[in-house]
């Protein structure tokens, strides 16, 4: 990648830039990026090994940040579904859509950490315990999320039946983060989520410098596909208006050129989020 | 970077180690790297006033 956070050609038209970047999002990305690198140090050379699992200690400074920017992606998607449900405003659908698809991201990724660390410590990529499952179902909940927003043929239509699903998405994260106190767990229980710690010195800073390393990825990357799905909004609308005025002008053959042909049609202003 | 490289290659389960922070890493900047070319192409489309983001 020769452009790091994505936003250094700052190529403009009369001041509004042609990408989703901007100076809070170049920020975001170079304090994102100088994290990702104390990170990698402090998980891989600075940190000790663990008494008991060893180097593998250091697949979980991996593993609990994703795992917890998925609650995030999650938890923002509930959120935004019930505030576009009760708003009805462009911008919440945005972000709700931007939330979840980051979910869906971290949840893979949760999935995919937690069974490289569990083949050499369980001997198994996979098993049906609570935690596992329960997050594998809050996966399928997402993807599901997002492929009902397309199944509908109409964008209100489809962001209805997707907000209700996504209203579904923090309950089941409640259920994931409480799966291994409720049921008979393999996966361990809490280790930072809680007021005493069970890791400390190195190893809590190594993960706690991952949160944080997460937590600013999450937040560039949420910028940019909110603006993305802000986008997305704004060529359907104008190619809806340009679609009925271009059905307009074959109704009446005098009315002049199709609206196809001029790039920025006059419809309602958006109302921003 | 190069130090955590080296130092992951000399540990033990090096390979579950690569696999697991380079997939990370690696889907992550492949996220963000589509997520920007998509915004660069579509903000083509979109006239001045519709992004409102300097």
């Amino acid at each position: 990648m020769s452009d790091p956070t994505g936003d250094t050609p700052a190529v403009t038209v009369g001041g509004a830039p042609l990408h989703t970047g901007s100076r809070a999002t170049r920020v975001l990305g170079l304090a994102a990026l100088a994290t990702i690198a104390l990170w990698a140090l402090y998980g891989l050379v600075w940190s000790p090994a663990d008494r008991e699992m060893g180097d593998l200690v250091r697949l979980l400074y991996v593993h609990v940040p994703v795992a917890i920017l998925l609650y995030a992606g999650a938890g923002l998607t509930t959120f935004a579904s019930a505030m576009w449900l009760r708003r009805r405003t462009p911008g919440w659908d945005a972000l709700a859509v931007a939330a979840a698809e980051l979910g869906v991201l971290f949840g893979v990724l949760t999935l995919l950490t937690g069974s490289i660390w569990g083949k050499p410590t369980w001997n198994t990529f996979w098993t049906w315990d609570a935690r596992l499952t329960s997050t594998a179902l809050l996966e399928v909940l997402l993807i599901g999320y997002l492929a009902v927003r397309r199944v509908d043929p109409s964008p209100a239509g489809g962001s209805v039946r997707a907000s209700i699903l996504g209203l579904l998405l923090f309950p089941n994260v409640i259920i994931v983060h409480y799966s291994v106190d409720w049921w008979r767990s393999l996966h361990q229980p809490a280790t930072v989520t809680r007021l005493d710690p069970t890791i400390e010195g190195d190893m809590l800073v190594a993960l706690m410098v991952g949160m944080l390393a997460g937590a600013l990825t999450f937040a560039w990357l949420l910028l940019h596909r909110f603006r993305l799905a802000w986008l997305e909004q704004q060529v359907e609308r104008h190619d809806l208006v340009a679609a009925v005025a271009d059905r307009r002008a074959e109704g009446d053959p005098g009315a002049g050129t199709p609206a196809s042909s001029n790039p920025t049609p006059t419809e309602p202003e958006a109302q921003p989020a | 970077m190069s130090v955590a490289t080296a130092s992951l290659v000399a540990m033990s389960d090096g390979g579950y180690l690569a696999a697991g922070w380079g997939a990370t890493i690696g889907l992550i900047g492949a996220y963000a790297l589509i997520t920007v070319r998509r915004g660069r192409r579509l903000s083509r489309r979109v006239p001045e006033g519709d992004r409102r983001w300097t």
